[in-house]
């Protein structure tokens, strides 16, 4: 059943999804549902080593056998062997290796691409694989970023003679502010790499389709538009005969933020053969080849007063690029950047990252990129701070926050939080989680010596969100724009078409874009198509990543509705023969002021639009309005989350008892999915906490290349979280929306990790490595009593 | 990934699935639920030419008294078994462990005999049929043979079944009124044991009069830790189970592998077989 929604109230209702229906019922069509005639299956020969030169290689034998109709290794590709694009050299003495889609010569992590098979059916495809002969020279690997920047390392690029992508400074004043500091707590995390996992594997298909040279293009993206430019700029093809489709596309979370070389491949082979070619990447593959997520060592400082005053923030950090550049790869570390003083007030930042090579997978954005790095950072080593100073952890956070009456405030890192209220999202997150209650119950078991201690994990986060200001980005030598696109087009028998450059893969933007624009334009909710993720149909766009969508693209929506509307009012107040000024829109109806009586309802407008049979001088025939936005500024969601750890003290075992989050996204749109988001971005952000990490032996092997060894929680791990909102509204965007698309990812990790630490501390434990895995957690408490603490 | 191709046979007997791994020779496998089976296949890891699949033959599929003891065909779920009022009854330990197993489509696929006759060292069955002495009835080309769980499992992911043979049932002797508890350690709801403990304890006055454990995944096969059931015949209270415990690790032989090295796997042993003994007594 359809719900119907009052269209004045459709704006904050939390409305089921209109996706759902077919999602759940798997009537969809995902990217690898597509079954076009002719198809031929590519399955890729990857590399088993991290590092190796390829002494030989000869496809020939997958040619023999069955149903197979081609193959490929580099020298066979040719000059079609595009190279994956990275479009943020973020200085200008970066290092960009080349990065050819079939490996040339060198094989540089496990899981390079090699040499690919054609065959008509894919099981033939996969079969061929093993036909290929491949002779390697194995070459030293280069794995953990330290001994990368040793004198004496192997370079993963002979050519470039370094490791070393990069070094990038911000600040300066930390010594200064160090001088003056009572207290410098110093601490190393390891924040530690992460594979975004998400459920629908990659999928391509590319197929000519004839009565053109159009070459569409059907993947499993969050970014449709950047791609069709990418892909064109990579393969020569004129990018208007492309054309980019995102299906349905199930979880991304930036690990489809992506311009990867199978896309790349699958591409330059339909065009090449003439033929629809199609690829679907297994879990094993996915593993090894999917873009990996975080893998950085922080040393970060912090210096402050006696009281607890913070001054200053020192934070020097090693990223590991992986293998290779991807799309934003060099750039995740700094989207961080900016967010390591969090929601504190000091008079010093210092910032270096070093971007280094290894022969790993590459690196890129991963739900939060960059944030939940930095904000892991600075909320732990807080606690660490309080711990030093004897002060209670949320005391501390209290006495150094930006207050509500402060904002807007200009952070010492250079950024304006245009606004916030964290005093108020505290204060219901302590009377949501009884915390003087579960202080009192620590207090009890540490008194009794129970093997089973309690730990409160505090997070008061912010971040940045909505990519982005184009100007910002281009600041920061982003290659590209952070605008967002809507077009609306009302039709002639009422009905909307909204189209919008925001590409969803599990968001809700059909059902949350329809209910903005109910709530302007008067038109029910399910009268609203909303149009996304194709290049043919939604021209215009920058795709959905960084909590942008409804940031940006919600802008755009209100800005084309706002103009459709004037638009419309001109014809209104034409057929009801008087002057604009006297037309007022209500609840999706024209009427002049003083005489409600006398109407004209949007619909009869859009049909008068599109007879033309008695328009005003000047107005065109068809009622549409665009509206292309480019930001005013970031947008700051924050939040309060606290966790109440227990952690078994004779095994290390850690439960997640108790957890509840207060976040601050600004307006709603609609609750439901927001809370959706909130839960999402929770499991995530435990997970890194508790379960998940990437694992590579010396050589390079990945030995977490399964989910059996890879582990991810699942809803039997999980408790169930309480979360709340206090709304702040953004004053930098017309809706008054933030985003939270990450907030959970960014904010729950320290809470975990704090919870943990909390539990130990008096057993002398300061820090634990994520994953807190038992064993780990044991090994702490061990290291402690022996005397061992950091 | 997409397993090698390979043929696929479904009798619906024991003689037939004897006769078609016959006929298939060493490149035979036999099927049951497909829950270990299948990743191998799918990942390559292994490609027999022949799939004798057994999930169908009657007679492997149930669960009956037999005066004794409690006879469970093993192609029998693992959901049909943890919920079994004859299980329950005179075999708790093995509900209770089964209850562990994965996750509850796992449970409505995989099957008893075949998470035995995998003998994963990490799988909770093994442990669970070494601490209750089960009986197993394996036919194969000779005729049906009886082997008893200290000889039914050989070697890591080996058992006394053939490459020619199937696993009929597994026979539980009867011990009703015995204390039961699997205490399984694992990092997430659906990963594997990193150590498991099976015990189930018969009371007698308020102390334990005779109990028997199993340890999962602490050497290639289950362990018996006899000589923690030598040590808690007469226990009275949670400080001599404590004692008992302490020679639990002895005579295993833990791997290490990314979740737990040897010293840990000695450790939790230790620790868990305390607290699995203690939960069975009812303490």
């Amino acid at each position: 059943m359809t719900e119907v929604i009052d269209t004045a109230t459709a704006m904050g209702r939390p409305i089921r999804r209109k996706e759902d229906a077919r999602l759940l019922h798997g009537q969809t069509n995902w990217t690898d549902n597509i079954q076009l005639p002719g198809t031929l299956h590519m399955a890729i020969l990857r590399s088993p080593m991290a590092h190796a030169r390829i002494t030989n290689l000869d496809v020939s034998g997958a040619l023999k056998m069955p149903n197979v109709v081609a193959a490929f290794g580099a020298a066979e590709l040719g000059e079609l062997n595009g190279s994956v694009p990275c479009v943020w050299p973020v200085t200008d003495d970066i290092v960009m290796p080349a990065f050819p889609a079939l490996a040339v010569d060198k094989v540089r992590h496990v899981g390079d691409c090699i040499a690919v098979v054609l065959a008509t059916d894919a099981v033939h495809a996969a079969d061929a694989l093993e036909a290929i002969q491949v002779d390697y020279e194995p070459l030293p690997a280069v794995v953990s970023m330290e001994s990368a920047i040793s004198e004496g390392s192997a370079f993963v690029h002979d050519d470039k003679g370094t490791n070393t992508c990069y070094v990038y400074n911000l600040g300066g004043g930390y010594d200064e502010a160090a001088a003056k500091a009572d207290v410098i707590v110093k601490r190393r995390f390891i924040n530690q790499r992460l594979i975004p996992a998400f459920m629908e594997p990659r999928c391509v298909v590319a197929a000519p389709m004839g009565m053109s040279d159009e070459i569409t293009i059907w993947t499993s993206t969050q970014i449709p538009h950047v791609l069709r430019v990418l892909l064109a700029l990579v393969t020569g093809i004129p990018e208007n005969n492309l054309r980019v489709v995102a299906p349905d596309v199930g979880g991304g979370f930036g690990g489809k933020l992506q311009c990867y070389r199978e896309e790349i491949l699958v591409t330059q082979l339909a065009r090449k053969l003439g033929r629809p070619v199609k690829w679907t990447e297994t879990r094993s593959e996915d593993m090894v080849a999917t873009h990996h997520g975080r893998d950085q060592i922080q040393d970060i400082e912090i210096a402050a007063t006696s009281e607890g005053k913070m001054l200053g923030l020192k934070v020097t950090l090693l990223a590991n690029m992986g293998a290779y550049l991807q799309i934003i790869t060099p750039g995740v570390p700094l989207l961080g950047m900016f967010m390591y003083p969090g929601i504190y007030k000091m008079d010093a930042y210092d910032f270096k990252c070093t971007g280094v090579f290894t022969n790993t997978t590459p690196t890129d954005a991963y739900r939060g990129a960059g944030r939940p790095e930095s904000t892991y950072a600075i909320e732990r080593i807080v606690d660490e701070l309080a711990a030093e100073l004897g002060m209670e952890p949320m005391e501390l956070r209290k006495k150094n926050w930006i207050k509500h009456e402060e904002f807007p405030f200009t952070t010492v890192a250079g950024l304006t939080y245009d606004t916030g209220n964290y005093e108020a999202a505290t204060a219901r997150a302590l009377e949501l989680f009884d915390y003087d209650g579960l202080r009192a119950e620590q207090a009890e078991r540490r008194a009794s010596g129970d093997p089973v201690q309690l730990g409160i994990g505090i997070s008061t986060f912010t971040e940045m969100c909505g990519l982005a200001p184009s100007r910002t980005l281009g600041a920061l030598k982003y290659v590209a724009g952070g605008w967002e696109h809507c077009t609306i087009r009302l039709l002639p028998t009422g009905k909307v078409e909204l189209v919008t450059g925001t590409s969803p893969h599990g968001q809700g933007h059909e059902t949350a874009w329809s209910q903005i624009a109910s709530s302007i334009l008067g038109v029910p909710v399910e009268d609203i198509e909303v149009i996304h993720s194709d290049t043919g149909r939604s021209p215009y766009g920058m795709d959905t990543y960084g909590s942008r969508s409804l940031a940006v693209g919600g802008q755009a929506i209100k800005k084309a509705a706002d103009r459709l509307v004037e638009k419309a009012r001109v014809i209104a107040a034409h057929q009801l023969e008087c002057s604009v000024e006297d037309i007022e829109f209500v609840n999706g109806s024209f009427r002049v002021k003083g005489d409600p009586e006398k109407a004209q309802p949007l619909g009869a407008v859009a049909f008068e639009a599109f007879t033309g049979h008695n328009l005003p001088p000047g107005v065109e025939p068809t009622l549409s309005a665009e509206a292309t936005v480019d930001p005013e500024d970031f947008s700051y969601p924050h939040g309060t989350h606290l966790a109440a750890m227990e952690v078994d003290t004779e095994t290390g075992k850690v439960k997640l008892r108790k957890y509840v989050c207060v976040d601050d996204v600004g307006v709603q749109v609609n609750p439901m999915i927001v809370e959706g988001q909130v839960h999402g971005g929770l499991a995530q952000g435990i997970a890194q906490a508790l379960y998940e990490g990437v694992i590579y032996d010396e050589d390079g092997n990945l030995k977490t290349a399964s989910l059996a060894d890879y582990l991810l929680p699942s809803a039997m791990d999980l408790p169930s979280f309480i979360t709340d909102t206090t709304v702040t509204p953004s004053t930098t965007h017309p809706l008054g929306t933030k985003g939270v698309g990450e907030a959970g990812a960014i904010a729950s990790t320290p809470a975990i990790m704090n919870g943990i630490v909390d539990a130990l501390r008096p057993l002398g434990v300061n820090d634990v490595t994520m994953p807190a895995a038992p064993m780990t957690v044991w090994r702490a408490i061990q290291a402690a009593k022996a005397g061992g603490a950091a | 990934m997409i397993p090698v191709a390979f043929d696929y046979v479904r009798p619906t007997s024991i003689d037939e699935a004897v006769a078609a791994l016959a006929a298939g020779g060493e490149d035979a496998k036999v099927m049951a639920g497909g829950q270990s089976l299948m990743p191998v296949l799918r990942l390559r890891l292994g490609a027999p030419s022949l799939i004798v699949d057994c999930s169908r033959i009657d007679e492997m599929i149930g669960i009956r008294d037999s005066g004794d003891a409690i006879v469970i065909g093993s192609a029998t779920t693992h959901h049909a078994v943890m919920h079994d009022s004859l299980v329950n009854e005179y075999v708790s330990l093995l509900a209770k462990a089964t209850a562990t197993v994965a996750d509850p489509q796992i449970r409505h696929r995989g099957t008893m005999g075949g998470s035995l006759a995998h003998a994963d060292p990490a799988g909770d069955l093994p442990a669970v049929a070494a601490a209750l002495d089960a009986t197993f009835t394996i036919a194969g080309p000779g005729g049906r043979r009886s082997v008893g769980a200290s000889d039914f499992f050989v070697d890591y992911f080996t058992t006394a079944v053939g490459d020619d043979e199937v696993l009929v049932n597994v026979s539980f002797p009867k011990r009703a009124g015995w204390g039961a508890h699997y205490e399984k350690f694992n990092r997430t709801a659906q990963a594997w044991a990193i150590v498991g403990v099976a015990a189930t304890v018969r009371m007698d006055g308020g102390r334990i009069a005779e109990a028997r454990i199993g340890l999962t995944n602490v050497a290639p096969m289950p362990v018996r830790a006899r000589s923690v059931e030598a040590a808690l015949a007469g226990a009275a209270d949670i400080a001599a189970v404590a004692a008992a415990a302490e020679s639990a690790a002895d005579g295993t032989s833990p791997t290490t592998d990314i979740h737990a090295d040897a010293e840990y796997r000695n450790h939790l042993t230790r620790v868990l077989t305390r607290r699995a003994v203690v939960k069975a007594a009812g303490w």
